[in-house]
């Protein structure tokens, strides 16, 4: 619109008239645009109009008061600690970190679920590439809810129960020397338990993966100013275990493990991941990879065969070609439609409820929403912190995207 | 200007269209049908047969109202609810009525506007374990692993039964019934709570029943009953005397069989006004004077639904127990009519 130049002053012929707005091309957008806005404010303001007068002609309002009085139900997994005595809001609270947690390692997992897939998917080898379509295929074009069903009752069905672990015989038995536990209601592994001089062993974890980094910084260097390659792996791995062992010895074991025992009905101790979260998680994260696999071979496949050659002529071994040649540059087709698939994790996770994993839906737009009988708000409640939580993937991956894409100079 | 027509035209249209919305009854009428809530499926209450037919505690109310208002206690659309829909499906006006284990609560009375117009069932909220437990007392759960019927009053009975006694527990939240005892059975839960009614009616469903044991706590109060949507008292009163009828009926021996001739036969007025053979009961609920009389002859009186479908001669085998009517002990009370 601003390209649209004022006819000239001087000329008398240009003076405003109303049929203008029809007749002349440079206005006539400019209404058509005009009524379009009013319709969408109108439909709008009669859709919300008719919310309020019918909530009016039954006798209720909104109100967000029901956020701060107590919520009366318990919640299972507890990022923060939560009583039933708690408020609403702070159930709320825990229901979207539960979201986050669940989201956050779908998303890790399909990436790397898809990415090997993806790659698979283009092997030259008959049987990897059919079983890898095979897998595409099935989990792509199945629903994620019966997936979720499916894993879980798997899930519940194959394992044994916790009191299967009981007696002088028992059914099942514990897993690495008693330490791991996989029972129908979840996994029980053992937790750190941190002593006093725990944080010089900390200190040490930090210091060697600084130094793995300084190490690959300087292996790069070696590589492209003296063209000497250094060895990073089995020094990086030294790196990564060795000191902080030393210093666990040396300190006399600040760092204890607390072990997951059977008390009563459940395992208790040491650190748990549930079997809803599990399956869930799971779920999300193979149906997911399936269509973040297809992006992945359309990354590759946009990349041209020249680049692979070209490569493959200068005698690189063909994971190289692939890590260092083709995924740089497949990367710019795959990250636009991956940031899709992150959103579809984060709002597929809503159907957590269907294995009794306590979500943001789970909370705030189940259990509050029935009980305190809000649902407008409840559910513009979540319809908001779904959209801060979706807007936000999309802001973060888009500063990824920028920094991955071709850039002209 | 325009603008100001094309709003009050739509006020216009908005206003008829809420008041129109009140009149239920016409609406049922208008329909030919009435549609009512039920659950997706608890034996005994409310489940469709082989045929498809719903049968059930549950469903013989909404047949008696139909009968009533429409003269055919078929012709009746349900609507099966889950705990979370329920309310909606009621406010919303996409069910006339709901008869669904709903526990009569102050604050769906008051705060979610509905009116309870009886009591069907007294029930009260229990607990079931695998007998391989060896669990005699719900005091004994402490650590348990709990499965719950989500957006129940189970729920918060639940947070504060474990409360109040001091015990942890971990709730598993789940959709409907039959969800929560697939996961029993499967032991992904040692517990299963809700009303005593709901589980000996899912206990007798299981393949071996003698496996599974209700604990003998009741932890709280359920009086379950049907509802309707507050604002239309004409209609919520002919829900109310339907129900009355039945336990009425009940009370004095009219029957399915004997209810055609006994207005006839019988020299008890409070019979002949029930039955429309006297007084205008009928003509004060907006129906005709044998509403009563249609209501009880679908599934029967009171006792008699109550045998058909959950009593001791069914595989539910529930007692009469505070069930009872008033003059064998129990609670089941109608206001008399006249």
């Amino acid at each position: 619109m601003t390209t649209i130049t004022e006819p000239s002053g001087s000329d008398s012929t240009g003076a405003f008239k109303l049929s203008m707005l029809l007749n002349d091309t440079r206005y006539r957008a400019l209404t058509f645009q005009f009524i379009a806005l009013v319709a969408i404010i109108a439909a709008m303001a009669f859709i919300g109009g008719n919310l309020v007068r019918n909530l009016a002609e039954a006798g209720l309002n909104i109100s967000y008061d029901f956020l701060g009085t107590q919520a009366g139900y318990d919640i299972n997994q507890q990022p923060i600690p939560f009583e039933s005595t708690d408020t609403h809001g702070r159930a709320a609270i825990v229901g979207l970190m539960n979201t986050l947690i669940v989201a956050f390692l779908a998303c890790v997992s399909a990436t790397v679920i898809g990415v090997i897939a993806g790659v698979l998917r283009l092997s030259p080898n008959w049987l990897v590439r059919k079983i890898m379509s095979f897998y595409v295929e099935i989990f792509r074009n199945v629903p994620v809810l019966i997936w979720i069903l499916i894993i879980f009752s798997v899930l519940i069905n194959a394992t044994p129960s916790p009191r299967d672990f009981r007696g002088e015989n028992p059914a099942a038995s514990m897993w690495f020397f008693d330490s791991f536990a996989i029972t129908n209601r979840g996994m029980y592994m053992p937790k750190p338990e941190f002593g006093p001089g725990a944080w010089f062993v900390v200190l040490a974890f930090v210091a060697s993966i600084i130094g793995i980094f300084a190490l690959r910084r300087y292996a790069r260097n070696e590589l492209f100013d003296k063209g000497r390659v250094v060895p990073i792996l089995w020094p990086s791995v030294a790196l990564f275990f060795v000191p902080v062992i030393l210093v666990q010895l040396i300190m006399g074991s600040p760092i204890s493990l607390e072990y997951p025992a059977l008390k009563g009905f459940n395992f208790q101790g040491g650190m748990g991941l549930r079997g809803s979260l599990i399956a869930l998680w799971f779920a999300l994260a193979i149906y997911t990879g399936a269509f973040i696999a297809e992006n992945v071979r359309a990354g590759i496949l946009a990349v041209s065969k020249g680049q692979t050659e070209a490569a493959g002529a200068l005698g690189m071994r063909p994971g190289r070609i692939m890590s260092l040649v083709v995924l740089p540059q497949a990367l710019r087709v795959i990250i636009p439609p991956l940031i899709s698939q992150y959103l579809n994790i984060t709002k597929n996770s809503s159907l957590a409820i269907a294995v009794g994993y306590m979500d943001l839906t789970g909370t705030l737009g189940g259990i509050t929403l029935l009980q305190t009988g809000r649902a407008i708000e409840a559910v513009l409640m979540l319809m908001m912190f779904y959209l801060i939580i979706s807007l936000g993937i999309s802001f973060f991956m888009n500063i990824y995207n920028n920094a991955m894409k071709l850039k002209e100079r | 200007m325009k603008k100001s027509v094309f709003f009050g035209a739509l006020t216009v249209a908005g206003l008829m269209a809420g008041a129109s919305a009140a009149a239920t009854l016409d609406d049922v009428k208008a329909r030919g049908s009435l549609n009512c809530g039920v659950t997706t499926g608890v034996p005994g209450f409310a489940e469709p047969d082989a045929d498809g037919v719903w049968k059930g505690f549950d469903v013989a109310v909404c047949r008696a109202v139909a009968a009533a208002v429409l003269g055919d206690g078929s012709a009746v659309t349900f609507v099966p609810t889950t705990g979370k829909t329920r309310f909606t499906a009621l406010a919303s006006g996409e069910i006339d009525m709901l008869a669904r284990n709903t526990t009569w609560t102050f604050s769906r009375d008051v705060d979610l506007k509905f009116e309870f117009v009886g009591v069907n069932y007294y029930d009260g909220q229990g607990f079931m374990v695998p007998a391989e437990l060896g669990v005699s007392s719900a005091t004994e759960l402490d650590g348990a692993t709990v499965c719950i019927q989500t957006g129940t009053t189970t729920e918060l009975n639940l947070a504060d039964f474990f409360r109040s006694n001091g015990m942890s527990y971990e709730p598993v939240p789940i959709e409907t019934g039959a969800e929560a005892v697939q996961q029993f059975t499967a032991g992904a839960c040692d517990v299963y709570t809700t009303d005593r009614s709901a589980l000996a009616a899912q206990r007798a469903n299981f393949d071996t029943p003698s496996d599974y044991v209700v604990l003998p706590e009741i932890v709280s109060k359920e009086p379950l009953g049907p509802l309707v949507r507050h604002g239309d008292n004409e209609w919520g009163d002919i829900v109310r005397w339907t129900l009355n009828a039945l336990i009425t009926a009940e009370e004095l021996g009219v029957t399915a069989a004997n209810a055609g001739d006994i207005a006839g036969s019988s020299n008890n007025p409070e019979v002949k006004r029930l039955l429309g053979a006297e007084g205008s009961l009928g003509e004060m609920l907006g129906l005709d004077a044998e509403w009563a009389k249609r209501a009880i002859m679908v599934e029967g009186n009171y006792g008699e639904v109550f045998e058909n479908n959950i009593g001791e001669g069914t595989q539910i085998a529930l007692p009469r127990g505070v069930n009872a009517k008033w003059t064998d002990g129990g609670l089941i009370y109608s206001p008399p009519f006249r």
